[in-house]
């Protein structure tokens, strides 16, 4: 996804003289071509974030349009005061572009570890959200987002789907159990595993790469009495947004992410799926002992 | 488009009355009325009427905390009604104790946690340099202690660095920095290939030939010196 970004992005500069990227020595070798087109638009602050966000909000201030890009943890967590005042209550917004997930490089420890960075956007209001889940839903999300005003957060990872699924951001069936059915909501590269462990099961599956705006219409259409979302960062991130979308409905709610306890270990990407609960076999215990509390109807 | 009427200190003083409305204001308040008068009357290029203009030059208060002083020329230049000053924080004011870029005619940056508005100018100074623009000039006001701020750090090396010409940082330095600066606030701007004036803070010649004083090659820094405790 990182180099997807990097790809269209190199073109929209060429397109668009609007647009601006801004780094923090992430991916700024990887940039060095569109810099070298664009000296005045491509610029590498050094391993200064919280001046990455500053001089995005300055470029938007004078009619720019800038995407900042880091780790998601320097991105969205060292610069969250950035984010909240040189972007929102100066009234101008960026295009915050970040990789390494929730736990993309696990061997590199806590400092590389960003499972906040929607919960923590999601303080801040009028943030659009996109976690492809697959690289070539990428280039299409980006334009999109660059064209448009607002402010908004692509978060990309090294774990993807199988194939892409292109939509507008709206909750699309992937997989229809039928009305009634407990409905299972995927965001990003977490739709696969999450088919792999309700296969068999009478549940409906839902993707999204673009949990805020929710598609709380969507939700409102496709839900019974079960709801499961299965998030690929902090566990129960969505979980206000679904429960507000469904306050005036008898329903139960199952929120799967990212746990929030420091499990201080290394390994990998999928190590942490594992012992976070959130590769096919660990999803299927959760939604099992889910389902098998419904009480009977008498 | 220069505005070269001085302020009258009578009618400042009285706009500064109004907006004090009763009320104790500390130094960082009074010590930056002499900086505002010089950039207002005679650098900046900027008026009511051009306050959306895309080649005005960009003054941006960071100490967003002194900004009484601020509103009170704003309101002596014509920028904002002067009956503004009257509600100065009520409820159904627009002049908050830091002021809002949204809610307020000229003001460019809404400010008050400190440490924002040189990160925000280089970003100005870097758009405007994207587009063209090479006659707006970018001014940020700091205050000595808000220097402190680890985010200024970021702002002076890279504008050092990347000899960022159209960018001129004013520290009104009135001592209030917790541990002080040995050697100056403008040591701590040259190191990183700023050109730099420190001058007396009161002194409108002094100042107006230091914030004049940049050589369109470096960033350059005027560090006024505010030592009478008023």
């Amino acid at each position: 996804m990182r180099e997807a970004f990097i790809d269209t992005m190199t073109e929209l500069l060429a397109e668009d003289p609007r647009t601006a990227v801004v780094l923090a020595d992430i991916s700024a070798a990887s940039f060095a071509p569109a810099a070298r087109r664009h000296p005045d638009r491509v610029l590498n602050v050094g391993i200064r974030e919280q001046l990455l966000v500053g001089v995005a909000g300055g470029l938007a201030l004078t009619g720019l349009r800038p995407v900042a890009h880091s780790y998601a943890p320097f991105l969205v967590e060292r610069a969250y005061e950035q984010i909240k005042l040189d972007l929102g209550h100066q009234g101008v917004s960026a295009v915050l572009v970040s990789v390494g997930a929730s736990y993309d490089r696990a061997a590199a420890g806590r400092t590389h570890l960003g499972p906040a960075d929607v919960a923590l956007l999601d303080t801040l209001p009028g943030w659009t959200v996109h976690v492809p889940g697959h690289r070539d839903e990428v280039p299409a999300l980006l334009r999109a987002t660059v064209a448009a005003d607002g402010p908004a957060y692509l978060r990309l990872s090294t774990q993807h789907n199988d194939r892409a699924r292109s939509n507008d951001g709206a909750l699309q069936v992937v997989r229809d159990a039928g009305p009634g059915a407990p409905l299972l909501v995927a965001v990003g590269p977490l739709l696969d595993p999450a088919l792999a462990a309700v296969a068999g099961l009478p549940v409906t599956v839902a993707y999204t790469h673009r949990p805020r705006p929710f598609d709380t219409a969507g939700l409102r259409a496709l839900a019974g009495t079960e709801v499961i979302l299965v998030e690929p960062y902090l566990a129960g991130t969505s979980a206000r947004v679904v429960g507000a979308a469904l306050a005036d409905r008898p329903h139960r709610l199952l929120a799967l992410g990212v746990g929030r306890e420091e499990l201080r270990r290394y390994g990998s990407a999928e190590d942490h799926s594992r012992w976070h609960g959130l590769d096919a076999a660990g999803l299927r215990r959760s939604v099992d002992a889910f389902l098998a509390a419904v009480p009977a109807l008498a | 488009m220069t505005t070269t009427t001085a302020t009258d200190p009578a009618v400042l003083g009285a706009l500064l009355d109004r907006t004090r409305a009763g009320r104790e204001f500390g130094p960082n308040v009074y010590s930056t009325l002499d900086v505002l008068q010089v950039l207002y009357d005679r650098v900046l290029r900027i008026t009511p009427e051009t306050v959306d203009d895309p080649d005005r030059d960009r003054f941006l208060l960071s100490k967003g905390h002194a900004v009484a002083g601020y509103y009170a020329l704003l309101a002596a230049k014509g920028f904002i009604p002067v009956a503004w000053l009257d509600d100065q924080g009520g409820p159904e004011s627009r002049l908050g104790d830091h002021p809002d870029r949204l809610l307020v005619p000229g003001v460019e940056i809404g400010s008050g946690s400190l440490g924002h508005g040189l990160g925000l100018g280089v970003g100005t100074a870097l758009g405007l340099r994207a587009q063209g623009r090479l006659t707006p000039r970018v001014y940020v006001l700091l205050g000595d202690a808000e220097l402190d701020e680890g985010s200024n750090h970021e702002a002076i090396a890279y504008a050092g660095a990347t000899e960022l010409a159209g960018l001129t940082a004013i520290v009104l330095d009135n001592r209030s920095a917790s541990h002080g600066w040995p050697g100056g606030a403008a040591s701590r701007f040259t190191v990183n290939g700023w050109t730099a004036a420190t001058v007396d803070g009161r002194d409108h010649e002094a100042l107006h030939t230091a914030l004049t004083g940049h050589d369109n090659h470096r960033p350059h820094v005027v560090v006024a010196v505010v030592t009478d405790g008023e």
